[in-house]
């Protein structure tokens, strides 16, 4: 029996205000298995992206159990949550969320930093994952001198530079028009398929979720398949 | 990692033009205002010429005679020295100098102001004066009240001009004295080594200065090596207790301490405590500390409104693997850099500030310079404030989780 990539179970997430309880997320179970390319589709505020979040492990759930690899990780202290995320998981986000400080090259090589990889390494592999996205004649600009397809491109290089073994996108197409989002999922169609890195994806967009192994439907914080 | 966080420092000061503006402006007059007082108590305090052999000399320049009824405070007399203080074991030598004494010379035509200091021939065996021209005066010269006169260079250059002035006669608070040497000005701080005149102490008016235990002398004792000054101060204090003191009066307080500890005792008023140089040096430290704190803050609170548009960037860097403790290493190592910076624009600041008022003339025979002291002092200062105004924020960044800081909620 193979262990499943990612593991939630029972997993619930509530959000206090002095005031107010919000249930973000309520008796969740789910299995996504090494390899799988996976969509998440749901109405707005019915907690896609914070399943997303709870799975790369960028905010712990209030009940539950999550399990990366086999191993539960849901009382991993900061340091152990940190070192994971930066060999296991690569993010991209809807806003792209790069660092306009930093010139494209800089940015890609952000989860390096984190590593123990000399200052040559990071930059051969951050130019490889630009090239691996088709961006290499940008290396050396600044994301504000980018249109926003070429700034996701560049996240999806620093998400993938690292090689992680899972990949978490919400909304990766949500800010572009119709053929830049083709193009942005074709790159991961194609990291999928090639480097079997396991992929979830969050999208409103039915034509994208056609595309994915399968989908996960989501309504008021609860799976509904 | 601490190379990518200098190169993301510099860059964010470079692209944050504004903000890196208001922020330099504060650090650097905050380290400017530090730098110089450390450089003016450098100037102060510290070994140069004459008070070179600062590590084996203790002097006093004030004791304190206390009676049931009444307190009389202020520098020694001649005899108290001269009577009682010869001979410590330990001392190589002894010189009793009067405090200084503003007199008049009427010199071609013109009244002339200087600072006269009586004095004996080991006091220039004691300080290491550079003579630009001819020697002290010996003891022989003392023992027979010869009317002969070390005078400072400006004295030199107020009644002889360029000419040579070993040799020559002036005039001096109605006598006429010798000059047989001339030394370089010494700062009007450097309360034993400063003067424009120095004279025999025999070339007094009169005798009555023998007979004072109060009033108008101080001392300076030579060691025969460091480590003698607490036997030295023990017999100093022992002495005392053997001075014959006038009717009123039954106790003598006072004792002979480095230049720095001396000074902290007149300005703390303390004779009785054991450390005035250390309680001084806290004070100022604390002082240095309190000044700091307020534009501390305004820093803190810059940076934590700055931080709302850093939120993205610390979520990104949380996202992809930065623990706590990296960001915290970050922010805090970002605020060292730009206090550096203040620092090294508040060196920069001090020389100019320094050359100004070597050039004003404002602080008599002052000759302030830059150095490796106030150079190490002024970098422990910007790291000291780099830290204090970068610890708090960069502890609230650090603390947000990855999805706060996603969604830019710095509270």
């Amino acid at each position: 029996m193979t262990v499943p990539m990612i593991r939630l179970e029972n997993v619930e997430k509530v959000y206090r205000t002095d005031r107010i309880e919000t249930v973000a997320l309520s008796g969740v179970n789910l299995d996504i298995e090494e390899g799988e390319f996976v969509s998440i589709m749901g109405p707005s505020g019915c907690g896609k992206s914070t399943l997303l979040h709870l799975m790369g492990l960028l905010d712990a759930p209030s009940k539950g159990t999550i399990s990366l690899n086999g191993a539960a990780v849901t009382d991993a202290s900061d340091a152990s949550l940190a070192r994971l995320r930066n060999q296991q998981i690569g993010f991209v986000f809807q806003s792209f969320h790069l660092i306009p400080d930093l010139s494209v090259l800089d940015n890609v090589e952000i989860p390096l930093l984190y590593r123990k990889v000399g200052a040559t390494e990071r930059r051969r592999a951050a130019e490889g994952a630009l090239e691996r996205v088709g961006l290499s004649a940008r290396m050396h600009h600044f994301p504000s001198q980018l249109s926003g397809g070429q700034q996701q491109r560049v996240a999806i290089a620093r998400a993938i530079v690292g090689r992680p073994r899972v990949l978490l996108a919400d909304e990766p197409t949500g800010n572009l028009d119709s053929q830049m989002g083709d193009d942005i999922l074709s790159i991961l169609q194609d990291l999928n398929s090639k480097e079997r890195t396991t992929l979830v994806m969050v999208t409103h967009d039915p034509r994208q979720a056609e595309k994915t192994a399968r989908t996960i439907r989501m309504f008021d914080g609860r799976r509904v398949n | 990692m601490l190379k990518n966080y200098l190169k993301l420092s510099l860059k964010i000061l470079g692209r944050r033009k504004f903000f890196t503006f208001v922020s330099l402006f504060g650090i650097g007059f905050t380290l400017l205002v530090l730098t110089l007082s450390a450089a003016v108590l450098d100037h102060i305090f510290s070994p140069y010429p004459p008070e070179t052999r600062g590590n084996r000399t203790l002097v006093i320049d004030a004791v304190r005679m206390q009676g049931k009824d009444s307190m009389s405070t202020g520098p020694a007399g001649y005899a108290l020295y001269d009577r009682y203080m010869r001979d410590i074991p330990q001392v190589e030598r002894l010189a009793i100098i009067s405090s200084p004494e503003m007199v008049i010379s009427y010199w071609k035509g013109a009244r002339l102001q200087s600072m006269l200091r009586r004095t004996d021939a080991d006091y220039f065996r004691i300080l290491d004066f550079e003579f630009i021209e001819g020697g002290p005066f010996g003891d022989v010269d003392v023992s027979e009240g010869r009317l002969v006169a070390v005078i400072n260079e400006s004295t030199k250059r107020k009644f002889f001009g360029d000419s040579h002035a070993v040799g020559q006669s002036m005039e001096a608070d109605g006598q006429t004295f010798k000059v047989v040497g001339v030394v370089p000005d010494v700062p009007i701080f450097r309360l034993m080594a400063t003067g424009d005149l120095y004279v025999p102490i025999t070339t007094a008016k009169s005798d009555y200065y023998k007979t004072r235990l109060r009033g108008g002398f101080m001392a300076l004792f030579l060691l025969k090596d460091e480590d003698a000054a607490p036997g030295v101060q023990q017999e100093f204090k022992a002495r005392l207790k053997k001075v014959e003191l006038p009717p009123g009066f039954d106790k003598i307080l006072g004792k002979p301490q480095t230049f720095f500890a001396s000074f902290a005792q007149a300005f703390i008023g303390d004779f009785e405590g054991e450390d005035a140089g250390d309680r001084l040096f806290a004070i100022l430290i604390t002082a240095a500390t309190l000044f700091m704190i307020l534009p501390a803050v305004n820093l803190v609170n810059l940076n934590l409104s700055r931080a709302l548009e850093r939120a993205s960037e610390i979520g990104v860097r949380r996202a992809f693997g930065a623990s706590a403790r990296d960001l915290l290493l970050q922010f805090l190592f970002e605020n060292v850099v730009i206090s550096v910076v203040g620092g090294v624009l508040a060196f920069a600041g001090t020389a100019l500030v320094l050359g100004a008022l070597n050039q004003s003339d404002l602080i008599p025979y002052a000759h302030f310079a830059l150095n490796w002291r106030i150079a190490t002092w002024g970098f422990a200062f910007a790291l000291a404030f780099g830290v204090i105004s970068g610890v708090w924020p960069a502890w609230i960044l650090s603390r947000l989780t990855p999805i706060q800081a996603l969604a830019g909620g710095v509270k």
